[in-house]
């Protein structure tokens, strides 16, 4: 990155500019005049820098100059100049109005405007016939133009786009719809330039491959880096109050919390999940006796709530935003001066982004505090601020890019005008995520848009794309392209049910079926959750304690609630695994006892305790404890691998533990351990050689074994029906039809998933469901690289009792679904039961 | 009614129901077998769905009617039935037996052999499947049994029917099941739906409202190895 020299910037930077800049009392900055440069020599570059930086504005630059520049003797319209596309509607509109003032204050002759799902059918057309020069939109809308027929005339104006937050972008389906896109644009508009806008990422070269291609001659995009600014400021929030031993609330803190929002003008606190959200924000409110304007954000809730709080919070006008994940990505938030992190953040790069949003200035250091919920997420906080002081980025692992979308898009492509395979293939190789993907495979994933790709070849007379007499593809009729319109996009929502705050009304508990009843709508909330409710039971959601009423067709209808305590308090909404790098650190700090004064007084009597009663684990070791506890015999596997890894190998230990005979009943999983319970005594099996760890861990579980139980997993059939619907093998809006319930379309690609397996175990489409399930569901590379490392390593403790590093797991036993037995054996064992009670009634 | 057993095995062929005092046979895979009269009964074969999607553009993979026939091919060799009884919708419409691949006929043929085969008229049917063989009814009376294609409103004892797609949900353990199931009250039955690729309709829905005494009767939820009875009063709704 030392094209500094090349780049004098009086020579560069019209005077305009330099007079606007100076009017502000600012001077450009080195990155911006950096990416400036290669922008104007036709080279593709990627701008890493820390939230704060003038990163949107770098971005920006060129084609602001540019526009300048091309400005009055361009009086008719010249298309669009540059795409702007970030992955949150929201972004859009934020960078709109950042962008609003330069253009207005130097009075350029620029015309920006935005393009979401939420933008008027009838402005959406006119900005095909009269595109602006700026267009601000998102992947799936992009995605909705190339399939347009007008695309050609549409993209080959463009001269540049801009990728935002591609760090967030890039490793997901949606980025693999955006690298296709890239690729289609790149044909229509040759001269085409990319700019990618990321925050630090511990492998930036997979990010500057994306953003080229290959044909062009260069391997990767130019690189623009920043380094950090001020280190941050993050504490741990320390505590004389009784730590709880598990649990995620973090509830015993909130008042000193509470105190230091006083003290600071604004104050974003992040959770974890939903729930910790909405504790969080109900502990607040009981303990807020200044009434200090406090909000709640969050995916679930209503869209216009959160419109609402995003506005008020940029006006400055709250003290204080509880939010989760979905603020995470860089929205401008204004005066924000402390983060607080309720529960550990689980990864460096998390945290540093949410600490992040505190304080835009780089020169001065983002303030924020964390509080550990229980005496493990202690260790566990420090070992997180230790990796991002060290300035350690979680590891992101390139992901090839998904069959699945490339149907989609193979479809898209055809919609827009015909195609030649053969120069299509060679223009979807271009893009990095499909980079690997053989011509075979390309072939098998045009046959199944056409006809299905199926070895019974029965339904060419129904294809929905022909290669005609020319040799070039097209789509067989307008309903083709008119259903992929209605369908396009990669993100499948879980099926979510509104919730109505329905007033207090005497019907009958329960009732299913049409109500004269209307209600306020509170936001959405995932239909399994809803599952588990019984009418009369209470449970957070959108700041208040509801009672669940009823279920009727779509709508769950709640009324408030008088109890202090909700009766279902788990909402396990997109908790995230704790990363490998934190994790070797948090084993670290248990293994290094030198490091223990450091920790807080209960934690280090704790780990004290598990030196005494068992044994503290080195940090290569596998430390497997077994004890008897309420009539059940347990086995806990200190893995120290996350929860999804932990939860993939529970599903296979059980297997196992079955075949040996151990009886077992079921298992809870934890970031840290599994613990497994069975009928017999696994401690006295393993001490009588009826029960080998060495084969119970033995690498041989990820062959068979993982195939017989993925193949056959609920995990499987959800990611399958994703693929499904992806790839438009089941459409989720059909043409004239009434919106069906997502409950009929999971019972049928259940269905499609049986008989596929059966038929062609290798269809394309299978292929993309494994992949995406091997993946990122269940953190295979993980307990790979776990069980090679531990081989030979590790250490049987029989107990007769429970060991203080088994109770947080055995805490969530009973908040945690317990996985393990087979439906068949739950189905027995249930119908069983009634049918005693039936008999006993008699 | 009288539970008689909860699970089932194909080598000890034993009656799982009562219905109007007809001991009945529920098998796992979705059928009833008659034995004093030797009729296997099959409701829903929704046969040739997937390329009745397929003409709309959804390309269900081809190979629904293979799988349905493959089961009721296990059946028929289990049970060895004197008569098959295909309850309504056998054809998911009424182009369906047309589409048919000759592999799939040639084997609905086979199954044939040797035996009586009605299929009753269906919505879904309503004119008998041309050149398929069998023999054409609307409904059919077998001893005190009834049989139709869509369940009669109000108390109909002795009948069994289809068209609804009976599931059953339960909540075990903070996981819920959702399976086919046969719905009875010991006077009726209502067959799940045998199609590969046919959906469910849970028997809380209001569809089901009215055709059992007092609204009470029994799921045999269809499992992988037997058929398991819940009380009505226990089951979920969607």
């Amino acid at each position: 990155m030392s094209t500094r020299a090349r780049v004098p910037s009086a020579a560069v930077l019209p005077d305009r500019f330099v007079r606007w800049f100076a009017g502000r009392g600012w001077s450009p900055r080195v990155h911006q005049l950096e990416l400036m440069a290669h922008a104007q020599g036709g080279r593709d570059a990627l701008l890493i820098a820390p939230t704060g930086a003038g990163k949107t504005l770098a971005g920006f630059l060129p084609t602001l100059v540019e526009l300048a520049e091309r400005g009055a003797s361009n009086s008719g319209n010249a298309g669009i100049h540059t795409l702007y596309v970030s992955p949150l509607k929201a972004l859009a509109v934020d960078v709109a109005r950042n962008l609003e003032r330069p253009i207005a204050e130097m009075g350029l002759p620029v015309r920006v405007e935005g393009r979401t799902g939420d933008t008027p059918a009838s402005r959406r057309k006119r900005q095909k016939e009269q595109p602006p020069d700026i267009l601000l939109t998102t992947p799936e809308q992009i995605a909705l133009l190339i399939g347009d027929p007008s695309a050609g005339r549409l993209f080959e104006t463009v001269k540049r786009v801009v990728v935002d937050e591609l760090h967030a972008l890039g490793p997901t389906k949606r980025g693999d719809q955006l690298a296709l896109a890239l690729a289609r644009i790149r044909a229509l508009a040759p001269d085409v330039v990319t700019v990618g806008l990321s925050a630090t990422v511990s492998d930036p070269d997979a990010l500057r491959r994306w953003l080229v291609d290959p044909r062009r001659g260069r391997p990767m995009a130019e690189l623009v880096q920043i380094a950090g600014g001020a280190a941050p400021d993050i504490s741990i929030h320390q505590t004389d109050e009784r730590l709880p031993w598990s649990g995620h609330g973090g509830r015993h803190a909130l008042g000193a919390i509470y105190e230091e929002i006083k003290r600071h003008k604004t104050t974003l606190l992040f959770a974890n999940t939903r729930a910790q959200a909405e504790l969080t924000f109900q502990e607040l409110w009981r303990i807020n006796e200044d009434t200090l304007p406090i909000a709640l954000h969050h995916g679930s809730l209503d869209v216009g709530q959160r419109r609402k709080v995003e506005a008020a919070m940029g006006e400055g006008r709250l003290k204080a935003v509880v939010a989760t994940s979905t603020l995470d990505l860089g929205i401008d938030w204004g005066d924000v001066d402390l983060v607080v992190h309720m529960g550990s953040p689980k990864g460096a790069s998390r945290l540093l982004q949410r600490t992040g949003r505190a304080n835009h200035r780089l020169d001065e250091p983002s303030k924020a505090i964390m509080v550990p919920a229980n005496r493990f997420e202690v260790i566990e906080c420090e070992a997180a601020r230790a990796a991002a002081l060290a300035g350690e980025q979680d590891a992101e692992a390139a992901k090839p890019g998904s069959l699945d979308v490339l149907a989609q898009h193979v479809l898209g492509v055809a919609c827009g005008g015909p195609f030649d395979a053969g120069a299509l293939f060679s223009e979807v190789t271009s893009a990095a995520p499909y980079a690997n993907v053989d011509r075979a495979t390309f072939d098998d994933v045009v046959a199944f848009v056409a006809t299905g790709g199926y070895a019974l070849r029965s339904y060419e007379r129904f294809a929905k794309i022909r290669k005609t007499k020319d040799g070039l593809w097209r789509v067989s009729n307008p309903q083709v392209a008119q259903s992929w319109r209605m369908n396009v996009g990669t993100i499948i929502e879980a099926t979510t049910l509104k919730v109505r705050l329905a007033k207090a009304r005497r019907s009958k508990a329960g009732a299913v079926g049409p109500g004269g009843f209307g209600g306020r709508v509170l936001g959405e909330i995932e239909e399994y959750f809803v599952e588990t409710l019984t009418p009369g039971d209470t449970f957070m959601f959108a700041g208040e304690i509801l009672k669940f009423d009823a279920l009727v067709d779509t709508d769950v209808y709640a009324s408030r609630s008088t109890s202090d305590a909700p009766k279902v308090p788990t909402y396990v909404g997109g908790r995230m695994p704790l990363t490998t790098d934190v994790a070797a650190r948090v084993r670290g700090i248990i293994d290094d006892r030198a490091s223990w004064p450091t920790l807080p007084e209960q934690t280090r009597e704790w780990l004290g305790l598990q030196q005494r009663r068992s044994l503290i684990p080195e940090p290569e070791q596998l430390l497997v404890e077994t004890f008897p506890r309420a009539g059940k015999n347990f086995l806990v596997a200190y893995t120290f691998e996350g929860r999804l890894a932990n939860q993939t190998l529970g599903m296979l230990l059980t297997r196992r533990l079955e075949r040996a005979h151990a009886a077992p009943l079921g298992f809870v999983a934890s970031d840290y351990c599994l613990a497994v319970w069975a009928l017999r005594d696994m401690g006295a099996m393993i001490a009588g050689d009826l029960l080998s760890l060495d084969a119970l861990f033995d690498q041989d579980m990820l062959g068979d074994d993982l195939e017989a139980w993925l193949e056959e997993s609920a995990l499987m059939k959800r990611t399958f029906r994703n693929c499904a619907i992806i790839a438009g093998l089941i459409e989720r809006n059909v043409i004239g039809a009434k919106r069906k319930t997502g409950r009929q379309v999971t019972m049928s690609t259940d269905l499609i998933y049986d008989v596929l397996r059966r038929h062609e175990p290798d269809h394309v489409l299978l292929r993309a469901a494994r992949a995406d399930a091997s993946r990122g569901l269940i953190d295979l590379e993980r307990i790979v690289e776990m069980l090679a490392r531990v081989k030979g390593h590790m250490v049987h403790k029989p107990l007769s009792r429970v060991s203080p590093l088994a109770v947080p797991v055995l805490l969530e036993v009973g908040r945690e679904p317990v996985y393990g037995a087979s439906q068949d054996a739950l189905l027995k064992l249930a119908a069983d039961d009634l049918v005693a009670e039936a008999m006993a009634e008699d | 009614m009288t539970i008689r057993s909860a699970r089932l095995t194909h080598d000890a062929i034993e009656p799982t129901l009562d219905v109007a005092g007809v001991a009945l046979v529920a098998d796992p895979l979705g059928a009833l077998f008659e034995p004093a009269s030797g009729a296997l009964i099959v409701a829903d074969l929704h046969l040739e769905k997937g390329s009745s999607f397929a003409r709309r553009g959804q390309m269900l993979p081809p190979y629904d009617t293979a799988t349905t026939l493959g089961r009721l091919a296990r059946l028929v060799a289990a049970y060895q039935p004197r008569a098959v009884i295909a309850l309504g919708d056998s054809f998911h419409d009424d182009g369906g037996p047309a589409r048919m691949h000759a592999a799939d006929r040639a084997a609905t043929a086979e199954l044939q052999r040797g035996r009586d085969w009605i299929w009753i008229a269906g919505n879904h049917d309503p004119a008998p499947p041309a050149g398929l063989g069998g023999e054409a009814r609307d409904a059919l009376a077998l001893g005190a049994l009834m049989l139709r294609h869509e369940p009669t409103a109000g108390a109909a004892p002795g009948e069994l029917a289809g068209h609804l797609h009976p599931v059953a949900k339960v909540a075990v353990r903070g996981r819920s099941l959702r399976r086919r199931c046969f719905a009875t009250d010991g006077a009726r039955v209502v067959l799940p739906a045998f199609g590969a690729y046919a959906g469910g309709l849970n028997v809380r829905d209001k569809a089901f409202a009215g055709l059992f005494l007092g609204d009470a009767f029994t799921a045999w939820m269809l499992g992988d190895a037997g058929v398991y009875a819940f009380a009505s009063r226990g089951l979920r709704p969607d």
